[in-house]
């Protein structure tokens, strides 16, 4: 690969970059955090680009001349230094395949399938946010599950709650409420989920998203994979919401 | 320095010289003045570093490469006529009309064409791929691949301006003056030195290069390799943001690291031999001037070192997306088993140490001293670190050193991993 293609590969990575830091693409890979780093990093990668341009650019008058100049008379451990030291890293092709898969094909957040294939990452919260003493909850998907474990539901009980998070089925078909819950990226997110019982919609497509209305209910199953403790909720209706800007839980993060 | 270099070569631009084939030859021309810097034999450099005049010092950093090759592209076109391919047979009238003349002397100069042409035809049948894409093990299988190469990109680009600041800006003359001059105290020295070259593996070996180029003890200069990668400040930071629960993973990878580095360099001082080490030539560092010897560094360390991360983010998406969850499970079961897996795996996928604890962060279902192994052998040995040593400093070392590194990784990791976590 040549200096210019080099350029040409550093410059759309770095547009790809800023692009994604820019919009809220980035949410569906790493999380909120690393924005100023994304969008400095996108900015410089453009920088070097440009630097390899004008360089090259520059370099081009003296290099014409010379490379036409020295027939024959070469040092031969000389070009040895420069066979290995200037071969041109043939792996660098390989970036092409990230800037395809971010520019043109954009994945969706993790869903459905990593859901299913990795146990609940539920864990015991540190401590409980006081919850207001009338009206519906709003809760996230990892705040039911870890009250209704791990603090047995005893403020959640007779209150009507909203919860958002993405359908996923198991093979039996059975229906669950889940949320991926990262540290730093989508390698290392991990499922939190709820069980759905109760008034559950007819038909559900995993992957969509819904906000599920519904009651605290003792009901508890082991999740297959690492049998993890999954808490039920029972629904009383459930309409479908637009995928959430982020849609990664970050509580973990806090 | 290249300006005024062309002077004497003006004239004889006109002969009329075949255009592909001929390597041009940069060292017969170099100014007499510029020789006794260039000649100079390591063993010289205590003179060399302490002479007050810091101008032969300065000239000696890798900046010097560009003073006798002129231009990075004339050592390129030499390096790649040498390679005989068949495109270097045509002539430049047979190729592309896109294709300036300038290029044609390059066998590779139709990158930029294959490039374009495809993406071209990707943009033009992402209909079909994103279709043949949809299937969710391929989706979710992209959003890992993805997810990794947009994490570690940032800390790439930081690693890589750093340590193309520091490759061009300090003359690698003033590591061999702050080193003690007994080997076996100059290690420890070393390996703490590491710390201050922030950057992944793929900057420590051109600079422990450098530094055997110029005379410092091997022993030390192993040592800075080896720690340099795993215990400087970026890849340390990175290690406390990927765990941001477990903090003593941050000093397990640091200390752990170090011990190695160490032991490793004093076992090379007793039974190492000269002759298993060809010392390296040159570093790729080099450029007309300061600043663009700085963005050649930094061009060549992005494209080299992403090239490399996208290998490690493929691999690590595979085991992420298609291993099947019990596999994994049932190596993080027995907890050697487990050290054993996790230390492979660090090989097989290369993966920037900069990267490297995001990777192992997503390896939830291994013990922590799994994963600080996991941590302690990446930055030291992996495939592409193997390819990089052999490069550098010859097979017969490589093939030497790196069983013993692996070894040594394994033990001190378990060791750290005992006491600390």
């Amino acid at each position: 690969m040549n200096r210019q293609a080099q350029a040409a590969i550093l410059f759309l990575t770095g547009a790809a970059l800023l692009h994604a830091g820019l919009t809220n693409l980035y949410l569906r890979y790493v999380k909120a955090g690393l924005q100023p780093l994304l969008l400095a990093s996108g900015a410089i990668l453009i920088l070097a680009s440009l630097a390899t341009v004008w360089y090259e650019w520059r370099d081009r008058k003296p290099k014409a001349t010379e490379a036409h100049n020295h027939g024959d008379d070469h040092a031969h451990g000389q070009e040895d230094d420069h066979e290995h030291t200037h071969r041109e890293p043939r792996i660098s092709w390989l970036l092409v395949l990230p800037l395809l898969a971010l520019i043109l094909v954009a994945p969706p957040a993790l869903g459905s399938y990593s859901a299913m294939r990795t146990g609940t990452a539920l864990q015991q919260p540190y401590g409980y946010n006081k919850l207001p003493a009338t009206g519906p909850l709003n809760l996230t998907v990892v705040d039911y599950a870890g009250r209704a474990v791990y603090d047995h539901g005893r403020s959640l009980a007779g209150r009507q709650i909203h919860v958002t998070g993405f359908v996923a089925l198991d093979h039996a078909g059975a229906p669950y409420l889940v949320r991926m819950a990262l540290n730093c990226c989508a390698a290392d997110a991990q499922p939190v989920k709820i069980a759905l019982t109760g008034k559950v919609p007819p038909v559900l497509e995993p992957d969509k998203w819904l906000e599920v209305t519904g009651t605290y209910t003792t009901q508890q199953i082991k999740d297959p994979v690492n049998n993890g403790p999954i808490p039920y909720l029972k629904i009383t209706s459930a309409k479908p919401v637009p995928t959430p800007s982020d849609p990664y839980d970050e509580s973990w993060n806090q | 320095m290249a300006i005024t270099e062309e002077a004497p070569r003006g004239p004889n631009s006109h002969a009329p010289a075949p255009p592909t084939e001929t390597p041009p030859k940069p060292a017969a021309p170099r100014p007499p003045d510029r020789q006794p810097a260039d000649a100079k034999s390591p063993d010289s450099h205590p003179a060399d570093a302490k002479s007050p005049d810091k101008q032969p010092a300065d000239r000696k950093s890798p900046n010097t490469q560009p003073a006798d090759a002129q231009s990075p592209h004339a050592k390129a076109a030499a390096a790649k006529s040498l390679d005989s391919k068949p495109a270097d047979a045509k002539s430049p009238d047979a190729k592309s009309p896109d294709a300036k003349p300038a290029d044609a002397k390059l066998p590779d100069s139709k990158s930029p064409l294959v490039l374009t042409l495809l993406l071209l035809s990707v943009v033009l049948l992402q209909g079909p791929i994103r279709g043949a894409l949809s299937a969710p093990v391929m989706q979710s299988w992209m959003t890992v691949f993805v997810a990794v190469l947009v994490q570690a990109l940032p800390f790439l680009v930081l690693g890589v301006l750093l340590s193309a600041a520091i490759a061009v800006f300090v003359p690698p003359s003033f590591f061999a003056r702050a080193l003690p001059s007994r080997p076996a105290l100059a290690v420890p020295v070393a390996g703490m030195a590491g710390a201050m070259l922030p950057g992944c593996e793929c900057a420590s070996v051109p600079v422990a290069g450098a530094l055997v180029r110029r005379g410092v003890t091997p022993a030390a200069a192993l040592a800075f390799l080896l720690s340099a990668p795993a215990i400087n400040p970026i890849v340390l930071t990175a290690t406390a943001v990927a765990f941001p629960r477990n903090p003593e993973m941050v000093l397990g990878r640091f200390l752990a690291s170090l011990l190695v580095s160490c032991v490793m360099g004093w076992l090379w001082q007793r039974l190492g031999r000269t002759d298993w080490l060809r010392t390296p030539e040159r570093s790729h560092y080099e450029g007309p001037s300061k600043g663009a010897a700085f963005w050649n560094s930094v061009r060549h360390d992005v494209m080299h070192a992403g090239g490399f991360l996208v290998v490690g983010a493929m691999a690590a998406a595979t085991l992420k997306a298609l291993a099947p969850a019990s596999w994994l499970r049932t190596a993080a079961e027995n907890p050697l088993v487990a050290i054993l897996a996790l230390a492979v795996l660090a090989v097989l996928l290369s993966i920037c140490s900069e990267a490297d604890a995001f990777v192992a962060a997503s390896l939830t279902q291994f013990s922590l001293t799994a994963k600080l192994a996991f941590l302690v052998v990446g930055p030291m040995i992996d495939l592409k670190l193997f390819a990089m040593q052999a490069g550098t400093f010859g097979r017969g070392f490589a093939l030497r050193f790196a069983p013993a590194t692996f070894a040594l990784a394994i033990v001190g990791a378990v060791l750290t991993g005992a006491v600390l976590l």
